[in-house]
């Protein structure tokens, strides 16, 4: 059976997802990024081939998506047809999911999004540029810090009774909030649902600012498996809010669709994909400070087996464009 | 007297044969890079706009290549640019640098004060003056109309890269040429190399326009080499604002006919009626223009903190919803990522083509 796989390297972690030939979700997969997006793809690709074939699953790998923001390495280390940007494939999804969807809240490890759809396509988007408050991470670590675990931290927040007023413009002021609140005497609860009424009130006054929010409201991202969050949206937007099933790997499914769709348009190409070996590839990346001009552009390189894959950071081009002019030149 | 002045493009190009053509000695700072703009952040006030951080750190390093003098643009509003200056002057001196400082205040009336402006500079012929400023018009003129073509080439060039080394070359040989004649077989060689660039006729190729405040839409360093990535993303790229015909406008009083930020201007109304300073006004007209003209999408460009840009802004999203055009708005600091701005550019444009493709679905049926 033809399938189509989707990768998403993010900040926080790497998810993987498989999708059959008519797009629905046969596997999928979350693993921590650790800060090693190289690795953190080999792992995924091993345990989903590992699934393969413990399930005697028969599945051709007929096309492969990547997103999020390690897309490009993700691309070069398996071989993608398709590389996009988180926020068409997290609209993809939501669409594929809630086919009459008209907003979708994305928050993830590091970046916050809103996308607004109207008749089936992308009308408007926006995402966190500054600041990170109000993120995955932020909640990951505010629950190391009272030493809870995120579950259950995610839903202390149900049981607030008057939830406190916490600053939420700034992650470090919030934190101070927090602790000023706590020194005061509140309880766990309603500081851990005020900190969630502050992140959604950052979100929809930075990110969602001037947007026409409608119903129905997807919710995704790993934060959406926060019930403290969701329920501090509800109260917010004064709305349903929905959670699709496979709401953290969103962004990996919308990849994949977006692979599925390619490779049905143009059924005379091949995938790109390098199939489940590159697992074992003895994958190198080396950095090195270009000293041609005063900008010092930090260069990246990618090796295979020590073959040069793929270059970049270079702001005049100078490094990047050799390596396509390699290229066409091997295509010929 | 050793001259120089700010980067903004490719204004040195004519600025440099301007000044020259008047027999002074020039100093054309080093192109920018990051090493300038530390030098700017360094010495600038935190929340100035970016702009000032960048040209406080071409005069720097003119300097080390022994510039003495600058020549700068005044100017009044609402807009800080006509402090720049002042408050240039000032961080310069306390750096214990000794410039001297010129400042060309935009005419009020019409041309002949910048003729009189221009010859307080320097005690050459009535000659040699008109002489300069004719082939630094000229050379302004091949630019744009080079800038122009590969802003067109980039999107549907099949080996990405080739259109930009044609363009920098074309940018050195324009540069080189001495005579009106030189330029024009400059160019003209140029126009014919990019039309044998070979392109993908069949890409579904967009059309964006950039529009917003001068420095930060001229100035690709500023921008971070937006133009660039749009290329590469497949959108053709067209400006709201073109040195030559900013010159034109402000400078020449608009006597040449050619394509004038006025017209954008009056297009302004109703959404905005009056001068709120810097390009406010052309901003929100272009925006206006530029889809009336059938163009596919806006992106708005910034420093952070721009006054007149953020007025700009509140507005566009009206005209956005009017005229049925995305708009995105994106400042510019020196903290502004790559990453993040690349995410949002290929977003931009995705949007626009899924779009484009589910109209053209729906006609079909």
């Amino acid at each position: 059976m033809k399938s189509y796989m989707g990768i998403d390297v993010g900040s926080v972690s790497t998810n993987i997802v498989l999708l059959d030939d008519k797009g629905d979700l046969i596997e999928k997969l979350y693993v921590r990024t650790n800060g090693q997006p190289i690795n953190a793809v080999q792992k995924g690709l091993k345990k989903i081939e590992e699934k393969i074939k413990a399930n005697g699953w028969d599945v051709e790998i007929a096309g492969v998506g990547t997103t999020g923001s390690g897309r490009k390495l993700a691309a070069v280390i398996v071989g993608a047809d398709v590389v996009k940007n988180e926020i068409t494939a997290h609209a993809v999804a939501a669409m594929n999911a809630v086919p009459e969807v008209q907003t979708v809240i994305e928050i993830g490890g590091q970046d916050s999004k809103i996308i607004i759809i109207r008749n089936r396509v992308v009308a408007d988007f926006a995402m966190n540029t500054v600041c990170a408050a109000g993120t995955g991470s932020f909640l990951d670590q505010q629950a190391a810090r009272l030493s809870l675990t995120i579950e259950k931290f995610s839903r202390m927040a149900l049981n607030a009774q008057t939830p406190v007023r916490i600053a939420g413009r700034c992650s470090v002021f919030a934190e101070s909030d927090m602790i000023h609140k706590q020194q005061m005497g509140h309880n766990l609860p309603d500081i851990i649902a005020g900190l969630c009424d502050a992140l959604v009130r950052n979100h929809l006054n930075n990110v969602g600012k001037g947007k026409e929010i409608l119903s129905p409201i997807v919710f995704q991202g790993g934060v959406a498996a926060n019930e403290g969050m969701r329920e501090a949206f509800r109260k917010a937007l004064d709305a349903e809010i929905i959670i699709p099933e496979n709401f953290e790997v969103m962004g990996a499914i919308g990849a994949a669709l977006l692979a599925r769709e390619k490779m049905l348009q143009n059924k005379d190409i091949k995938t790109a994909f390098k199939g489940f070996s590159t697992i074992n590839c003895d994958l190198k990346v080396r950095g090195f400070e270009c000293s041609e001009c005063p900008n010092l552009c930090e260069v990246v390189e990618i090796y295979e087996n020590l073959q040069i894959l793929a270059r970049w950071g270079d702001r005049c081009g100078k490094w990047t464009e050799g390596i396509q002019e390699q290229k066409n030149v091997n295509f010929n | 007297m050793k001259i120089t002045f700010p980067h903004m493009g490719n204004l040195w190009i004519s600025a440099k044969v301007l000044l020259e053509g008047l027999g002074l000695e020039v100093v054309v700072p080093p192109p920018c890079t990051k090493k300038t703009l530390s030098l700017g952040v360094l010495h600038a006030p935190e929340f100035i706009c970016l702009p000032l951080k960048i040209n406080l750190g071409n005069y720097m390093e003119a300097a080390e290549k022994g510039a003495d003098t600058i020549i700068i643009a005044g100017g009044r509003g609402p807009c800080r640019f006509g402090y720049y200056c002042r408050l240039e002057k000032e961080i310069l001196d306390d750096l214990g640098y000794e410039f001297r400082m010129i400042v060309l205040e935009p005419p009020e009336n019409n041309f002949l004060e910048v003729i009189q402006n221009i010859r307080a500079l320097s005690k050459c012929s009535m000659f040699q003056m008109i002489n300069a400023v004719r082939t630094a018009w000229f050379k302004c003129c091949a630019v744009d109309e080079v800038e122009k073509k590969v802003q067109i080439v980039r999107a549907w060039e099949s080996c990405p890269g080739l259109a930009d080394k044609i363009y920098r070359e074309a940018l050195k040989n324009i540069d080189k040429a001495q005579t009106i004649k030189e330029i024009f077989f400059a160019k003209l060689n140029v126009l014919e190399a990019f039309n044998d660039v070979p392109v993908e006729p069949e890409r579904e190729v967009i059309r964006l326009a950039l529009v917003g405040e001068i420095y930060t839409i001229l100035e690709p360093f500023a921008n971070q080499n937006i133009e660039r990535h749009l290329g590469k993303l497949g959108a053709e790229v067209k400006r709201s604002i073109y040195l030559s015909s900013w010159v034109n406008d402000h400078l020449l009083g608009s006597i040449l006919p050619m394509e004038s930020t006025k017209e954008a201007c009056r297009m302004s109304s109703p959404y905005l009626n009056y001068f709120v300073g810097g390009h406010g006004k052309e901003t929100v007209g272009s925006a206006v223009k530029f889809s009336r003209e059938g163009f596919d999408g806006i992106i708005q460009i910034a420093p952070l903190t721009c006054g007149p840009e953020i007025v700009a802004e509140s507005i566009l999203s009206k005209v956005s919803f009017s005229e049925k055009i995305p708009v995105m708005t994106i400042y510019m600091d020196e903290q502004s990522g790559e990453a993040g701005l690349i995410t949002r550019l290929e977003a931009f444009v995705d949007m626009i083509r899924r779009k484009k493709l589910s109209q053209k679905t729906a006609t079909r049926k």
